[in-house]
């Protein structure tokens, strides 16, 4: 039975809500298809020659493959870290576990803009400023606190009868983790990778601290680009950012549906 | 007996966990610790023109900030416009999250992946979005044209700021409402329309107390949001637009005035110390 009946006002003022809320997102995709010179919606016609512009920009397709390989090795050391991190901190009982948690996730809880003018000035005595080196500690700083809460809320719900099984039966503690704790902690490790992936793919604010004409990241001459001029250029890479947005989160979709019925 | 091999177990587990936590520690450390002290340190060291900087202890900064009017105003302009842009927020996300807390099954998860979505969506092209949108041969000034009404300029001014970050922070204004609305039961509101309570009224003395916690941490999240925002400020400002995060890239970046940039970021910062102790007194009052 409906106990609650939604008046009509109400859904079409909450339909009119998400349509404030979706429309630049939704936008992008017509716009994409401008054969405008300029930003002009309804554009006069249509043609695909912003993805043939996008495509022969190669400042766009060099910070692009900048940002992927970047997202990679970022994606990458952050599970490599994070997991053992996460593990010490979900088996491990110690003084101070509480506060070093709350340490290690701090750097979310500062503005990017804050962070990011903090580490431009420390990376500059250092000389790490525009290098991949650089970006790739600047990332994980950023993505570390992600993978690590999320691998810990996935280590403090799994069920530990398995591992204490695997050491009954005379498993080494190593053992215990690659072959019980890891292939169980699966769907975590999938979902942590997507977002850590995502936050350093789209990281533009501290990024646009430490990148140069040496290197930059795509998010970053986006920014550049939209700053200096307005066309529909960024709209067809906009669109393709979207649809590989999409393509991630279906592939932690899958991951987490698949780890949910292999679980049960 | 049993207690002896216990000190040496304590004492591996500690070992263990030291050696798996080094790197985490360590990249906390270089890429958190120290630079947020160095900022602070900082913000006490004098500039000198064309990028130098003085390694000195003067509050120079500080009494520089404080005595000039176009600083004072930054701050003012900066805290006065998030808190306008979070409570819009608020007015806007509210009936979304109510509708999508009484929605049930499938149609409540699709649409709580809707608003989710933008979140994943990068803040430069969801601010781009709204440049095509409000831009003046786009589709909501031709609108307005066509209905015979003057065109608005929405681009480059403080308007356009407006409409497109209120819009960037809903998502986490709509979560952090349906967080908190766990304690609004449909049979409470039930009850008061049963008793005979108006609609208006039924909003105002029940729904609106039981979901003010939520309210609270929406605020919160999006006021902190707003203030460092800096991509939508900067990109449909067009350079017109001050606020405190545009001023601190500006001094970072362009005038190469560390000292004063660290100065406003630390400002920021006592900004945040503000809103949370605000907050922790808005919570403590409705105890």
């Amino acid at each position: 039975m409906e106990i609650h009946k939604t008046s009509w006002p109400m859904r079409i003022l909450v339909f009119v809500l998400f349509v404030y809320l979706l429309a630049p997102v939704i936008l992008v995709f017509p716009l994409s298809f401008s054969g405008d010179q300029v930003l002009r919606f309804p554009p006069s016609f249509w043609s695909t020659r912003w993805y043939s512009a996008l495509f022969a920009n190669s400042q766009m397709l060099k910070a692009f493959w900048t940002s992927l390989s970047l997202a990679a090795i970022v994606t990458a050391l952050s599970i490599v870290i994070a997991v053992p991190a996460a593990w010490v901190m979900t088996r491990l009982k110690f003084t101070g576990r509480d506060l070093l948690f709350n340490l290690f996730t701090a750097p979310l809880l500062l503005p990017t803009i804050v962070l990011g003018l903090a580490i431009l000035i420390v990376f500059a005595s250092f000389g790490l400023l525009a290098t991949m080196h650089g970006l790739v500690f600047a990332h994980l700083v950023v993505t570390l606190p992600y993978a690590l809460r999320v691998l810990a809320v996935s280590l403090s719900t799994q069920d530990r009868a398995c591992e204490e099984a695997a050491r009954t039966l005379g498993a080494k503690p190593l053992t215990v983790f690659f072959r019980v704790t890891v292939p169980m902690l699966t769907p975590g490790i999938v979902a942590a990778a997507a977002l850590c992936f995502l936050v350093s793919f789209d990281e533009v604010v501290i990024t646009l601290f430490l990148t140069g004409p040496r290197i930059s990241t795509l998010p970053v001459e986006l920014y550049n680009y939209v700053y200096n001029q307005a066309d529909p250029l960024v709209a067809a890479a906009s669109a393709l950012l979207i649809l590989l947005t999409l393509a991630v989160i279906m592939i932690v979709e899958r991951a987490m549906g698949l780890g949910k019925a292999f679980v049960k | 007996m049993s207690a002896a091999p216990a000190l040496p177990r304590a004492w591996r587990d500690g070992q263990l966990a030291v050696l798996l936590l080094l790197p985490i520690a360590l990249i906390n450390a270089i890429g958190f610790i120290l630079p947020v002290l160095n900022l602070a340190r900082y913000s006490f060291n004098r500039s000198r023109i064309g990028g130098g900087i003085e390694q000195v202890f003067t509050w120079e900064n500080w009494a520089g900030l404080l005595s000039d009017p176009f600083y004072l105003e930054l701050v003012l302009n900066s805290v006065w416009i998030s808190l306008a842009i979070t409570l819009t927020t608020l007015v806007v996300s509210y009936p979304i999250a109510l509708y999508l807390h009484r929605a049930s099954g499938s149609w409540r998860t699709f649409l709580t992946v809707l608003v989710i979505s933008p979140l994943l969506t990068s803040a430069v092209v969801r601010t781009y979005g709204w440049i095509a949108i409000l831009t003046d041969d786009g589709p909501v000034v031709s609108a307005i044209k066509a209905l015979g009404l003057p065109a608005p300029s929405l681009m480059f001014n403080i308007k356009g700021v407006f409409i497109g970050l209120t819009e960037i922070l809903m998502p986490y204004m709509i979560l952090a409402l349906m967080a908190g609305f766990g304690r609004l039961d449909p049979r409470v509101e039930e009850a008061a329309r049963t008793l005979g309570a108006t609609p208006a009224r039924t909003f105002r003395k029940v729904i609106l107390p039981l979901t003010l916690p939520g309210i609270a941490l929406g605020c919160l999240l999006c006021f902190v949001l707003a203030v460092s925002s800096f991509i939508t400020p900067k990109l449909m400002g067009g350079g017109r637009v001050f606020l405190l995060a545009t001023e601190i890239y500006d001094q970072a970046i362009v005038t190469l005035n560390w000292p004063l940039a660290s100065t406003l970021s630390i400002l920021v910062l006592i900004v945040f110390g503000a809103a949370l102790w605000a907050y922790s007194a808005v919570l403590r009052r409705l105890d």
